[in-house]
């Protein structure tokens, strides 16, 4: 995927502001790009998985005798087998590798096999006899707290009692409501996969699909009982990610068996597999009370939020704190009080998805903003624009805005955008599809508007940082960084970043590897284009430098006459002009660690100068609700999004529509259905992700351009708003056409057409 | 578990498959016995699209497919879709749109909006989604591959009106 090379006509190349093509598209497109579940040795062996059935149980027993005994099995390995710290964790370890005498979630790793061929791995998976006593699981996360532990580290994963402002306020007209978000699964297409390959000297190789290569060497480290510097993590070519990869899955157990064979190990989920193999994004029980005075102006809001951590913390006491930060939404509110809890039960683990915790109070703040419009008999569009945050004000955190924060402009473009959907005639356009069930007499339709927010990047203080090195020799500048490209098109970015600064037009890119450079962080929080991409901008700023000192003193000029574009340093006063190339014979090279502006921990109260910078989106939605059957079709989506400074149009598009989509499918039929902690729909059969029938065109109403100070060409992340609004937007929109409260999602048609029975 | 060796007409040119177990899908074959990785395996249980296969000119999941039920039929993968390394129209257009993200999906897409164009040179909207309906995309919002099939179409269009 990297190392492409195309040789044009120097200052050709597209930059900063163009729409790049992927360097990776021509092997995607042709199928020749190697995936995770793509790797292949000579010499490997293939892994499998035994997994609990129970949510909760106790392991009095494994016998694995038959499974060894079968042929072609070369390991079979349990907890005890785990040369290190039996447990791991992205900012918690209390996640066991292998459960040793307790199972807590449906699809626990207990033992892992090594084998010739995947049917035999098969077979010996099932020959592990496993003696469970089996118990009853804690599922409800509203009375979690007051039930015995089910982990040693307790039931509450975390809790933020945020208070801001005084808390005495009381407002003329205040509206309450109760809302539920469904557990929502990434469902990236690639499946979980990896190779260990184990070298003489103890070290391993790894390869895999990962949003965070230098995290899970870390983590793998410790389990293996080995210095970091002995596992060396390469990234595979990532078939999506959207936060199901930045905890580790498949990494040790690959290891284990790969240091155990001295084979090379190949392991791939099936998709069933996948849905018990990693996070999903946190089912959210809200509570809200906001206050008003009757010219619309928020006084108050006051929330209680509950998010199901399963049963172990992944990222929950991140997601929690933003869930809590953002509760209120992109307004400015004077006064709050915020509970904010993640628990722990024996439901499947939640953690990190693309809108990380915002997601779910978006949905709850604007129904809450549509509910107070109505009990203030003002349009739903103006009373946001009314409160919509600016500049200066300050967050629930008490924190102050100090970057760019075009709120009204956001809410403005989009709501003012003309819309282009017709009343539908084809039967196949109307809700049902080509079931085509629908009768367009108990057809209607709806509309409305909802705004969404998020930080961008790592908060509360957390050492966030990523490095990146810039190698220019012959013209050719040679990046390495260990950014995950996972899709959202990091490598197309910085060819073009490097480009601008460097006026070359052949940039390689190295593979990713936590060999050759320093942690870039998660691909995750929409900070790559600003961490990563600010880390390469700066080393080939530097490179840049050195090279114009370096000529600027063999021919004896000033450092200031001499300027590098489009491949040439010219003087400016003449008499000098060399090819970037000869000047490069001799390589120049810089690296560098890039931080963003340092944050603050929130303090008891919930206050504090947590975050970096914020991103603002709104979505219009258009629906048709066929209220007879209680199905929906979404008809258009509209949206404007605040983005800094887009660097390429095309993929900047291509992060809108994609992350409507994944709101578009949590708003109607999206919910990984958990029952007594278990998964009864883990298939893409009876787990539903939006298809091109589902999903409307998606209109992009604005783009707004405020360059975000302290960004890379003002340039701020933009993959998760698109995901956080879209949701809340088509729900308020089936309400709109149906007079209904629907206070959950995914809508069903059950919430349609029989509202009171809904469960 | 008796080993059978049958032949596999991929892309045009014959391949033996042998040490095959029973049972064993097109896909499976396609991609560990015959070293055909570019078509995917998203779900393997006829969900996802991303293992699409054309056999005698119709698009298949060659997972739901028993590899040893299509000898002597004609297989087309995306490997061969396009002659002497080249991309074909739907492929460039995919890269030119933005069509391809992850890319875990594209494989399959091509195949699916190849055949479709093949049978109906110029569908309108509606009609492109519904055939690429059974490729699941979770990156693009299809949006991009849309636009794709749509410049496709144009291409052909004034290739013809120029010939
Ligand atoms: S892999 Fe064949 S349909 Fe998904
Ligand atoms: S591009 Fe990732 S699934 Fe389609």
């Amino acid at each position: 995927m990297t190392g492409t090379r195309v040789a044009r006509r120097t200052g050709t190349a597209p930059r900063i502001g163009e729409s790049a093509r992927r360097p990776d598209g021509v092997p995607k497109a042709t199928g020749s790009f190697s995936f995770s579940s793509d790797l292949r040795h000579d010499r490997m062996l293939w892994g499998g998985t035994l997994r609990s059935p129970h949510p909760s149980a106790r392991i009095r027993s494994v016998q694995i005798g038959e499974a060894v005994a079968v042929t072609g099995v070369h390991a079979v390995l349990l907890s005890d087998d785990v040369p290190g710290q039996k447990v791991f964790g992205l900012e918690h370890r209390d996640q066991p590798v292998l459960a040793g005498d307790v199972v807590r979630y449906e699809g626990e790793p207990i033992a892992i096999v090594a084998a010739d061929h995947p049917e035999a791995v098969r077979t010996a998976l099932r020959a592990i006899v496993v003696d469970y006593e089996v118990l009853t699981p804690v599922v409800d996360p509203m009375t979690v707290e007051e039930t015995e532990s089910i982990h040693p580290d307790g039931n509450l994963i975390r809790r933020i009692h945020l208070r801001h402002g005084s808390q005495d306020v009381v407002g003329d007209v205040q509206v309450e409501g109760t809302y539920e978000v469904a557990m929502q699964d990434q469902a990236f297409l690639g499946p979980e996969s990896g190779m260990a390959v184990p070298a003489d000297d103890g070290s391993i190789d790894l390869y895999v699909a990962t949003q965070w290569l230098h995290s899970d060497r870390d983590q793998v480290a410790d389990c293996m009982g080995l210095d970091p510097e002995k596992v060396r993590l390469t990234l595979a070519g990532v078939g999506g990610a959207f936060g199901a990869r930045e905890d580790l899955s498949l990494h040790v157990h690959l290891c284990m068996l790969a240091q155990h064979t001295g084979r090379p190990v190949k392991m791939v989920y099936s998709r069933e597999e996948s849905f018990h193999g990693h996070v999903h994004r946190h089912p959210a029980q809200m509570w809200y009370r906001h206050h008003a005075d009757r010219d619309g102006t928020l006084v108050r809001v006051e929330a209680r939020l509950i998010l199901d951590g399963g049963a172990y913390a992944s990222s929950s006491s991140a997601v929690i704190a933003n869930a809590t930060c953002f509760a209120a939404g992109p307004y400015r509110v004077p006064s709050a009080e915020i509970n904010g809890a993640a628990v722990r039960t024996n439901n499947p683990p939640c953690g990190a998805m693309r809108g990380f915790g915002a997601v779910q109070t978006c949905f709850a703040h604007e129904a809450q903003m549509d509910r107070l419009a109505k009990a203030l008999g003002m349009d739903p569009v103006e009373l946001r624009l009314h409160n919509a945050l600016v500049p200066g004000d300050k967050l629930l955190t008490g924190q102050t805005i100090t970057g760019t924060a075009p709120v009204a402009e956001v809410i403005r473009t989009c709501a003012e955008h003309p819309s282009a959907a017709a009343i539908a005639t084809d039967p196949l356009e109307l809700p049902g599809g080509t079931g085509r069930t629908a009768d367009p007499g108990h057809v209607v339709r709806g509309e409305a508007l909802a705004l969404g927010f998020k930080n961008l990047m790592f908060s509360e203080g957390f050492d966030d940082s990523s490095e990146a090195s810039c190698r220019l020799l012959d013209g050719v500048a040679t990046i390495t960084s260990a950014c995950a490209e996972v899709g959202q098109g990091f490598v197309t970015v910085v060819q073009q970043i490097v480009r601008e600064v460097l006026g070359v037009d052949e940039v390689v890119l190295l593979q990713a590897s936590t060999a050759d450079v320093g942690s870039a962080g998660s691909t995750s929080a929409s900070r790559q284009t600003w961490m990563s991409g600010g880390a390469v901008q700066e080393a080939c700023g530097q490179v840049r430098v050195q090279l114009l000192e370096r000529l600027a003193t063999q021919c004896g000029v000033d450092t200031d006459d001499l300027v590098l574009a489009d491949g040439q340093i010219v003087s400016l006063s003449g008499g000098l002009e060399v090819d970037l190339a000869v000047a490069t014979e001799e390589p120049v090279e810089a690296s560098v660690v890039f931080r963003h502006a340092p944050t603050w921990p929130l303090d008891e109260h919930g206050q504090g100068s947590a975050h970096v910078a914020f991103a603002f989106s709104a979505h219009r939605a258009i629906v048709d609700v066929d209220t007879e059957l209680g199905l929906v079709k979404v008809v258009e989506l509209t949206t404007s999004q605040d983005v800094g400074r887009v660097l390429n149009p095309m993929q900047v598009v291509g992060q809108l529509e994609g992350g409507a989509a994944q709101g578009v499918g949590l708003a109607v039929m999206e919910e990984v259905l958990v029952t007594d902690g278990r998964i009864r729909n883990a298939s893409f059969t009876d787990y539903l992700v939006p298809t091109a029938l589902d999903m409307p065109p998606v209109e992009i109403a604005a783009l707004i351009e405020q360059a975000e100070p302290g960004a890379p060409f003002g340039a701020k992340g933009i993959g998760e708003a698109p995901a956080i609004s879209s949701t809340a937007a088509v729900a308020a929109a089936i309400r709109n056409a149906t007079g209904l409260n629907l206070p959950r999602v995914p809508v069903r048609p059950v919430d349609i057409v029989f509202p009171e029975g809904a469960t | 578990m008796s080993a059978d060796t049958y032949s596999l007409k991929v892309n045009g040119t014959d391949r033996q498959v042998t040490e095959s177990l029973p049972g064993e899908s097109l896909l499976r074959v396609l991609r560990e016995r015959l070293g055909f990785h570019g078509s995917k395996n998203a779900c393997e249980e006829g969900e996802c699209g991303s293992c699409t296969v054309v056999v005698n000119g119709q698009t298949v999941c060659s997972c739901l497919v028993l590899a040893e039920s299509v000898t002597g039929y004609e297989i087309t993968t995306i490997e061969g879709v396009a002659d002497d390394d080249g991309l074909s129209d739907v492929q460039q257009a995919f890269i030119d749109t933005g069509a391809v993200q992850c890319g875990f999906c594209t494989p399959g897409l091509v195949m699916s909006v190849g055949a479709l164009l093949d049978s109906v040179p110029d569908p309108d909207e509606l009609a492109v989604r519904e055939a690429i309906s059974g490729n699941l995309c979770r990156c693009t919002g299809y949006g991009r591959i849309i636009e794709a099939v749509s410049q496709t179409v144009d291409g052909r269009r004034d290739d013809g009106s120029r010939s």
